[in-house]
């Protein structure tokens, strides 16, 4: 189906391809991160404007947008990475289970081991083995008992899909693995941490088609356990792995919702205008 | 080289290029020239330079060629230097060099260290020439300035020190020696230490300030604190890098000669204690040489010149070899 067909046959609400979530006013999902008027600044100027929406628990959420709008800044509001950059500050509440996490008294570094990061590029460490890699942030508050550990990174491995592949070479370094093999392992050390959401900044951008296809089965395997928040360009991924989407357009959420919904019938002209390719 | 199509980063080349559906520019062949030509110049300053070193050692070994034929490698383990006598043997001095370099190098390091991972991760932009100018400023600073400071503003500090030290703990052994003078091992190492200080913070400044963000950010992302993060990933990530800074601080310790001369109390004999005087090799050749008058005494002076050298090539390998044991097994970064 063409990406216009959304756009134009989509609103008898009648579409054939698969959308996991797409009736959340049957089933009304828990909510797990609340962002209330959250906006984040570089310095004097303003990235994020003003967005308030709800994460629901064990769905996965899709940011899309043009390039620029703010994606990655808000995301990375969401664990309070925002805030390493020099002279970057965030107003609003996030609510992670009811808990501001911007709260008077919250440690950053509590947050980020609450709530994990993918990023763009795989970025494992270098000079550390693929097992190491994996146990790094279990091994920073987990136990130091080695049994422990092992069947922490098995399981990780596992969970990310990546222990058949590399169970007969955890010894060797991280870097030594191909760009999609990387991309999993550095998913398999953010789940080692046992986050209860998953933020991923577009983890497939730096991967060939066969990598992301997998990255995108693994996030489906993923979200009976975790909160996904997915940041994408690309609008088939958005379709084929989120529950919802939120489209960002300068800085500013312009609408929020159901995937089904926002695909086939989105409220906003920006936002059928993106869907359909018309910008962006 | 020469067999590879020339790649053009003019646009107007591009358009051309694309144009005529060649992969080589109008313009290609003036091009190479020029490439050629700067090919040929710096593969020429490139032999030029082995050239020289080799010209280096061939002139050190016949210099020393009577030394090495009269005292063999005895020279290095004997212990009197006795021009009067005829006498020459050099250990004492080997000791003394390689003990004052290597104490200033455990002053330096930490210090050097922990002041780059501050400029690099813990002070705002900004900020940052501000500290790191004095450092650049000291790493200039001619040698004979910091024995001058040595001699008049250290050496008395550290005789005070001594005494205390002597006084307090003077049945450990290495501080059982003649506290009094103030010049010598410890006098020494403190000011190679203060020398190679800003040598090493500014290149393990550089070095850390390459480390990715991402890399960082991926292991504070796990929730590691920001100590935690440079720890565990950012100095793993710089280490070759930091060790390379190291040896290179470790170097001109070893080389270096008029601070010493002035403030390493310049003695003969073998050491037993950190306020012992000694010599260093560098220091030797050069407070000897307007007084050794007669063949073998030159000789003498530069079979140790020639020693020196072999310990920085020795010294050169083995960082050589750390270097690659660290970064075996570590195939393409993706950065
Ligand atoms: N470190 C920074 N300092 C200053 N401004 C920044 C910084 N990073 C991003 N910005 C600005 O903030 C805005 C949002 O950037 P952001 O990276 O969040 O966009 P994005 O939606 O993730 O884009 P892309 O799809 O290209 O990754 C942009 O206008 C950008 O110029
Ligand atoms: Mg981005």
């Amino acid at each position: 189906m063409s990406k216009e067909g959304y756009a134009v046959e989509g609103r008898q609400r009648d579409i054939d391809f698969h959308l996991p979530g797409n009736q959340p006013e049957m089933t009304p999902d828990e909510t797990r991160l609340r962002v209330e008027e959250l906006r984040a600044y570089y310095g004097k100027s303003l990235a994020v404007n003003n967005v308030t929406l709800s994460i629901k628990t064990k769905k996965v959420t899709a940011i899309i947008g043009p390039s620029g709008c703010g994606k990655s800044t808000f995301i990375r509001c969401l664990n309070r990475m925002h805030e390493v950059t020099p002279g970057a500050r965030v107003e609003g509440k996030v609510l992670l289970d009811g808990g501001d996490l911007y709260g008077s008294g919250i440690d950053p570094v509590e947050v980020r081991r609450r709530v994990g990061m993918v990023f763009q590029k795989p970025n494992p460490f270098p000079t550390m083995s693929i097992y190491d890699n994996v146990a790094a942030g279990f091994k920073l508050n987990g136990s130091r008992d080695r049994r422990i550990i092992e069947d922490k990174v098995e399981k990780s491995l596992k969970m990310a899909a990546l222990w058949e592949e590399v169970r007969s070479d955890l010894h060797k370094p991280g870097t030594s693995l191909s760009g999609g093999q990387q991309q999993r392992l550095c998913i398999a050390r953010a789940l080692a941490v046992d986050p209860e959401v998953l933020l991923m900044d577009e983890p497939c951008s730096a991967l060939d088609p066969i990598a992301t296809a997998k990255i995108e089965e693994l996030i489906h395997e993923l979200k009976d356990s975790v909160t996904i928040v997915i940041v994408t360009h690309n609008m088939q991924q958005a379709a084929r792995v989120s529950d919802y989407t939120a489209f960002f357009y300068l800085g500013e959420l312009v609408e929020f919702g159901a995937t089904g919904d926002i695909f086939t019938t989105p409220e906003k002209r920006q936002t059928e205008d993106y869907i359909t390719g018309r910008f962006g | 080289m020469q067999g590879e199509p020339q790649v053009i980063n003019r646009p107007l080349g591009r358009l051309l290029t694309r144009a005529s559906g060649k992969l080589v520019h109008p313009d290609a062949q003036v091009i190479n020239l020029g490439d050629r030509f700067f090919y040929t110049l710096t593969r020429g300053l490139a032999f030029c330079v082995i050239f020289l070193v080799i010209l280096l050692v061939l002139d050190l070994f016949r210099g020393s060629w009577e030394a090495i034929r009269q005292f063999g490698l005895k020279f290095l383990v004997g212990t009197t230097w006795d021009p009067v006598a005829r006498q020459f043997g050099t250990l004492p001095t080997i000791v003394g060099t390689i003990v004052k370099a290597f104490i200033a190098l455990l002053l330096a390091v930490p210090i050097s260290i922990g002041s780059a991972i501050f400029i690099s991760f813990y002070t705002p932009k900004w900020l940052r020439p501000v500290i790191s100018y004095p450092i650049e400023l000291l790493a200039g600073i001619p040698s004979i300035i910091f024995g001058l400071w040595g001699l008049f503003v250290m050496v008395p500090v550290i005789r005070v020190l001594q005494v205390w030290l002597k006084a307090n703990f003077g049945w450990f052994p290495l501080f059982n020696g003649p506290a009094v003078y103030g010049v010598g091992v410890l006098a020494g190492s403190a000011i190679l230490a203060i020398m190679i200080t800003p040598i090493i913070a500014a290149i393990s400044r550089d070095i850390l300030l390459t480390v990715p963000r991402t890399q960082i950010e991926g292991m504070l992302a796990l929730g590691a604190t920001k100590w935690e993060a440079i720890w565990k990933v950012a100095l793993p990530y710089a280490r070759t890098g930091l060790l390379g800074a190291v040896i290179l601080g470790l170097g001109r310790a070893i080389g270096e000669t008029m601070a010493v001369t002035m403030v390493g109390g310049n003695s003969f004999d073998l050491i037993h204690s950190l306020f012992d005087p000694v010599h260093s090799m560098a220091s030797q050749i050069a407070s000897e040489f307007a007084e050794a008058t007669y063949s073998l005494y030159v000789s003498s002076l530069i079979y140790v010149g020639l020693v020196l050298f072999g310990i920085t090539i020795i010294i050169s390998l083995l960082a050589q070899l750390l270097l690659w044991r660290l970064s075996k097994g570590r195939i393409a970064i993706l950065e």
